[in-house]
């Protein structure tokens, strides 16, 4: 886990989780536990190569009410928190 | 040495719940009756002439007449493959050997994995273009999506595909809306009714049906293939005299006779079944949620099978959950793999978009009670509970 905020794709990432390795249903498991880190409406990137991260990412985002901004490239999925 | 049938002693006491009828129903009492007559009745070569084989030809044939009713076909267009698989493999890569050029195989993206195998086997041996079908986050496949690919390059012979309603999550498909924009394109349709078959009346509009008796309480072994008259289809396996030539082999008329007789007595209950299960699973659908934190109920909350709810528990491992479940006396299925042995999530849950882990599939079957729904809405809360803890997510 990391928390470099040069460790996502765009500039804007407050932070990285960094989840590659981990099998579902821990990068989500990750995510929810990191995400309060930043500040309402900054941007999460998490890293994972689990297959059901694809999925369970932004299904996650739903139940919780953040937006998800998409696999912006592969591997890594950009989360805004919204509250 | 001998064989022996030996009692698995793994869990202390009987199952409370055994809710996994979608991937086998127990056997039917009157499909358990019929066999045990049929065993002594119908052992003979029902291809041959002395006495006993006219007496199992003659059980073959009304088990035949029977199940050919009962699935709205006829007694000729009706074969019993060796199970629901061989019967779509069957049936898809049949429907395949009756075309010439350019093939393109279109199933709904959440077939079961017979049915997508059988369409890979054809990209490899055919060449043939498969183009899965999407389908809605409720797992509903939209006929217009068929239309618009039916639609493709001239000169190209299509096929498509369609559950009659989804195994994993038990939303039912619109066949005959696909059935009848597949015959204005002139493309042979296979539908698979494994999930219906008994439980639900047979839709029309196929060019080939398949079914799976142990899923409707008949005994495993025996499949159904329903080649509509007319259709083009040719057998890809080598010839043979029996069952018109379509499955080959000798015919198990035993176990063919049981699971007529079973869709025989699951249909007529259906009418009584159907409703109590619906309202079963209804009370599932209602009460998981408000129970238990965090889960995501999948699948249509109307347009679905009698006996089927499926939800995903976040954060959880779908196998943990079953492994759980088994010990408390349930048995239940997942659609979630978290383990290594599998590394892809169910394509099912993949198409629909939603939730891949923590997934559970509850099937009713025929023996379900209402007590034992009850014991497992009960006991399910504290079950989850105490997984989240040991996992450290509790209230995440």
């Amino acid at each position: 886990m990391s928390g470099d905020p040069a460790g996502g794709r765009r500039p804007d990432v407050a932070l990285t989780v960094d989840a590659l390795g981990l099998r579902c249903p821990q990068p989500v498991i990750e995510l929810a536990r990191r995400i309060s880190a930043v500040p309402v409406g900054a941007v999460v990137a998490v890293l994972a190569d689990d297959e059901a991260a694809r999925l369970d990412v932004p299904a996650w985002c739903e139940m919780r009410g953040h937006t998800y901004l998409g696999e912006v490239a592969p591997t890594a999925f950009h989360v805004r928190r919204d509250h | 040495m001998a064989v022996t049938v030996v009692s698995v002693n793994a869990a202390p006491g009987p199952s409370l719940g055994h809710f996994d009828a979608a991937s086998g129903e127990r056997l039917h009492p009157a499909a358990r009756e019929a066999l045990l007559a049929a065993l002594d009745q119908g052992w003979a070569d029902p291809a041959r002439l002395y006495r006993e084989a006219r007496r199992a030809r003659l059980l073959l044939d009304t088990a035949r007449e029977s199940v050919a009713s009962l699935l709205g076909a006829r007694p000729d267009e009706t074969s019993f493959p060796a199970s629901g698989t061989q019967a779509v493999h069957l049936g898809l890569l049949g429907l395949a050997a009756g075309t010439r050029g350019a093939l393109r195989v279109l199933p709904s993206s959440v077939e079961h994995s017979s049915v997508l195998h059988a369409a890979e086997h054809l990209a490899e041996a055919r060449d043939a273009e498969v183009v899965p079908v999407p389908v809605d986050r409720s797992g509903r496949a939209d006929p217009g999506a068929y239309a618009h690919r039916l639609a493709g390059p001239a000169g190209v012979a299509s096929l498509a595909a369609l559950q009659t309603a989804n195994h994993e999550v038990g939303t039912l498909q619109p066949v005959e809306e696909v059935a009848e924009v597949c015959a204005r394109a002139g493309a042979p349709l296979l539908v698979d009714a494994a999930q219906t078959a008994g439980r639900l009346p047979a839709p029309g509009g196929w060019s080939v049906l398949t079914a799976s008796a142990h899923k409707w309480g008949g005994p495993a072994g025996v499949g159904v293939l329903v080649v509509r008259k007319g259709v083009r289809w040719r057998s890809p396996s080598p010839a043979d005299e029996r069952e018109a030539g379509r499955p080959p082999g000798f015919e198990n008329v035993p176990a063919v006779v049981a699971a007529a007789a079973g869709l025989e007595a699951v249909a007529r209950e259906s009418a009584t079944e159907g409703p109590r299960l619906t309202a079963l699973v209804e009370r599932v659908r209602a009460e998981v949620p408000r129970r238990v934190p965090d889960v995501q109920v999948v699948g249509s909350a109307d347009r679905r099978l009698p006996h089927l709810v499926t939800f995903s528990l976040l954060y959880v491992d779908g196998e943990a959950v079953v492994t759980e479940l088994d010990r408390a006396g349930f048995a239940v299925s997942s659609g979630s793999s978290c383990t290594a042995s599998t590394l892809r999530p169910s394509h099912v849950l993949e198409a629909m978009g939603v939730l891949t882990h923590g997934n559970v599939r509850v099937s009713l079957g025929r023996g379900t009670t209402e007590p034992e729904v009850e014991r497992f809405l009960d006991l399910l809360p504290d079950l989850v509970g105490r997984l989240r803890a040991q996992a450290g997510v509790a209230g995440l």
